[in-house]
């Protein structure tokens, strides 16, 4: 994955956040994310990301569980190996809703944690850059990315203006790797070069 | 921007509620002229005619009960927020007041209806157990006379009702003492969590519990079912939340509760999607249980509605609509985040929603008293003309709570603007 060049701005209050990446789109700038300690209602909205997609993937996990556990049951019951139980008919429609219903839901779940995983590319090993480690104990950090037409003094200039608290350049691997924060000495490295 | 906060009675509005009551008051008086409400009992006439009275005061009974409980429910959304010190709804949370208002018409009016089906109708084919020569001859009712008599009857019903009238009235009374008070005054908001924790208490101790084993499980004497009252209370729960959607959307389609934005929607879309799949739940533990234990004594419950053994009874279409339309409905059109946030799509689910649970309590009600009559004639027990009859006297009780409320309504600001937690109303968001 490519190695990019940003200009990582933070900022220690919400309430600065907010105009900050609203004014930032305004201008131009594109923000590669924003990493924050905790969710934020509303930042969503703010920086212009779609609706996610992820209830549909579950709608569609919840009916193949529904569709699994009641034609397979069905099948069972009624073609491959019928049963009398306690008289009742074959086809124990009100007696299979538990399962399917258990089904759905087991379905539904595990298949949205997964897609989740895979969307936010978290899996064990999986390591990404960080811009700052602050930004998972009490900083907000928004990195913009460089591009050939930026001007880097005017970015700073601009994230100075807006209210960050810390601004640095840095260059940063946008994709994922494999390996372990303790042995990897890379990530670090770069950091106390740029620094 | 001027709020328009204080609420007229469009002209429309009048002229419905106006039409609807007189058709109720219309079906009342055909009813007590052709159904002779005060005959009936034993050696009169047989067949359809002797059930004249039982579906007079069926249909009374279906609907004012019905309504009550929707009415009363209202109450329990007002009470159950201010208890978990919610803020989100306090931007409509004047139109739940204004509906629990209309306890206080139509709680008496039950009463009436209630307490002379006991006392003074001869006719005993809705309550069995009134009848005290036939429970000296069956030894269930009386094993289970200590609760279903006359006296505990009259009793429980008047407390109750005059309980959640009460609250009521003294809750209302907070709320809008709250409004001239001085800004910030915090011992209204304190003193109202109070008042909702009594009532919920009062709420769960009579409608969650005794007052649907006794006012509509008694109809099937001998049967029993432990999930009955939350079964009834989460169809009046439902059917309450829609109506208040129903009122919402009027007000703001009149251009009033300019702080009410499709977020509130969204929320009160939720609740209604939420509380038709606890309704299916409720409805379908009680049907699988006795379904699966196939114990004589419970299953009665269902034949007498969709018949058993291939033989479909005469309640089987209406058994089957009603899942259709309080299940699957709101299942698949609610659960789009859309379609909860769209107007028209909620309004048209609401009226949906209402009608599919008057409808559920229809099938409670009706085939219990005409057991006998659907003996003799095969079908008669779900007839058309009964169930235009009811229809009729809904409309009536419908007009009553268009108008009731409505009324209550214009007597305050439609933002209780003093109450600490308005901001969180005006600002929420999903």
């Amino acid at each position: 994955m490519p190695v990019k060049k940003f200009v990582v701005g933070c900022f220690d209050d919400e309430k600065t956040l907010f105009p900050a990446v609203k004014n930032t789109r305004k201008a131009g700038y594109k923000i590669h994310d924003v990493y924050t300690p905790f969710p934020i209602h509303g930042l969503d909205a703010a920086m212009g990301l779609r609706d996610t997609s992820l209830h549909t993937a579950g709608f569609i996990y919840g009916i193949t569980g529904t569709t699994t556990a009641l034609s397979f049951m069905s099948w069972v019951f009624t073609k491959d190996w019928p049963l009398n139980i306690g008289g009742k008919p074959s086809f124990p429609l009100p007696a299979f809703i538990p399962i399917i219903f258990e089904l759905t839901v087991l379905c539904a779940a595990v298949g949205m944690v997964l897609t989740f995983c895979y969307l936010c590319q978290l899996a064990p090993f999986v390591k990404k850059d960080h811009f700052h480690l602050r930004a998972t104990d009490d900083l907000f950090v928004m990195p913009l990315e460089v591009t050939d037409k930026t001007n880097v003094e005017e970015v700073k200039a601009f994230l100075k203006n807006a209210g960050a608290v810390e601004i640095f350049e840095k260059e940063a691997e946008t994709g994922w790797w494999l390996g372990r924060y303790d042995k990897d000495k890379k990530l670090f490295e770069k950091e106390a070069a740029t620094a | 921007m001027a709020l328009k906060e204080q609420f007229e009675i469009p002209g429309g509005l009048k002229k419905w509620s106006y039409a609807l009551m007189g058709l109720g008051l219309l079906t009342l008086i055909l009813g007590i002229v052709f159904l002779h409400p005060f005959s009936g009992g034993h050696g009169e006439a047989h067949g359809e005619a002797a059930y004249g009275a039982t579906k007079f005061w069926m249909a009374l009974m279906h609907n004012g009960i019905f309504w009550l409980l929707v009415t009363v429910s209202s109450f329990f959304f007002v009470c159950a927020t201010t208890l978990a010190q919610g803020g989100w709804q306090l931007s409509f949370r004047r139109v739940p007041e204004a509906i629990s208002g209309n306890v206080n018409i139509l709680g008496p009016i039950v009463l009436v209806i209630l307490l002379s089906y006991v006392w003074i109708s001869p006719d005993h084919n809705i309550y069995h157990w009134k009848d005290v020569e036939h429970v000296k001859h069956d030894a269930k009712l009386t094993w289970k006379s200590g609760f279903l008599n006359p006296v505990f009857y009259t009793v429980l019903s008047i407390a109750a009702v005059g309980l959640w009238m009460w609250f009521r009235n003294w809750y209302r009374k907070n709320s809008l003492a709250e409004d001239v008070a001085l800004k910030g005054e915090t011992s209204f908001y304190w003193k109202s969590i109070g008042i909702a924790a009594a009532f919920l208490v009062t709420y769960g101790l009579t409608v969650m519990s005794t007052l649907p084993w006794m006012w509509l499980m008694s109809i099937d004497a001998h049967w029993f079912s432990t999930m009955y009252s939350w079964y009834t209370f989460a169809s009046s729960w439902v059917s309450g939340i829609s109506l208040m959607m129903l009122f919402v959307i009027f007000l703001k389609n009149k251009g009033y509760m300019e702080y009410v934005n499709e977020e509130h929607i969204h929320d009160i879309g939720k609740f209604m999607f939420a509380f038709s799949v606890f309704w299916t739940y409720l409805w379908f533990s009680q049907y699988m249980l006795i379904w699966y234990s196939n114990q004589p004594e419970e299953t009665e419950y269902f034949i007498d509605r969709i018949g058993a053994g291939g033989k479909g009874g005469p309640f089987k279409a209406i058994f089957l609509l009603n899942l259709i339309i309080n299940f699957v409905a709101p299942l698949l059109i609610l659960m789009k985040r859309g379609s909860k946030r769209n107007y028209t799509v909620v309004t048209l689910m609401a009226v949906i929603i209402i009608f599919g649970h008057w409808l559920d309590f229809y099938q409670m009600i009706t085939p219990g008293p005409l057991k006998a009559l659907e003996q003799q004639h095969k079908g008669a027990s779900n007839s058309l003309g009964h169930f235009l009859y009811s229809l009729g006297i809904s409309a009536g009780f419908l007009g009553l709570v268009i108008w009731n409320t409505a009324k209550y309504l214009t007597k305050a600001p439609l933002l209780p603007k003093n109450h600490p937690l308005v901001k969180e109303s005006v600002i929420h968001h999903t």
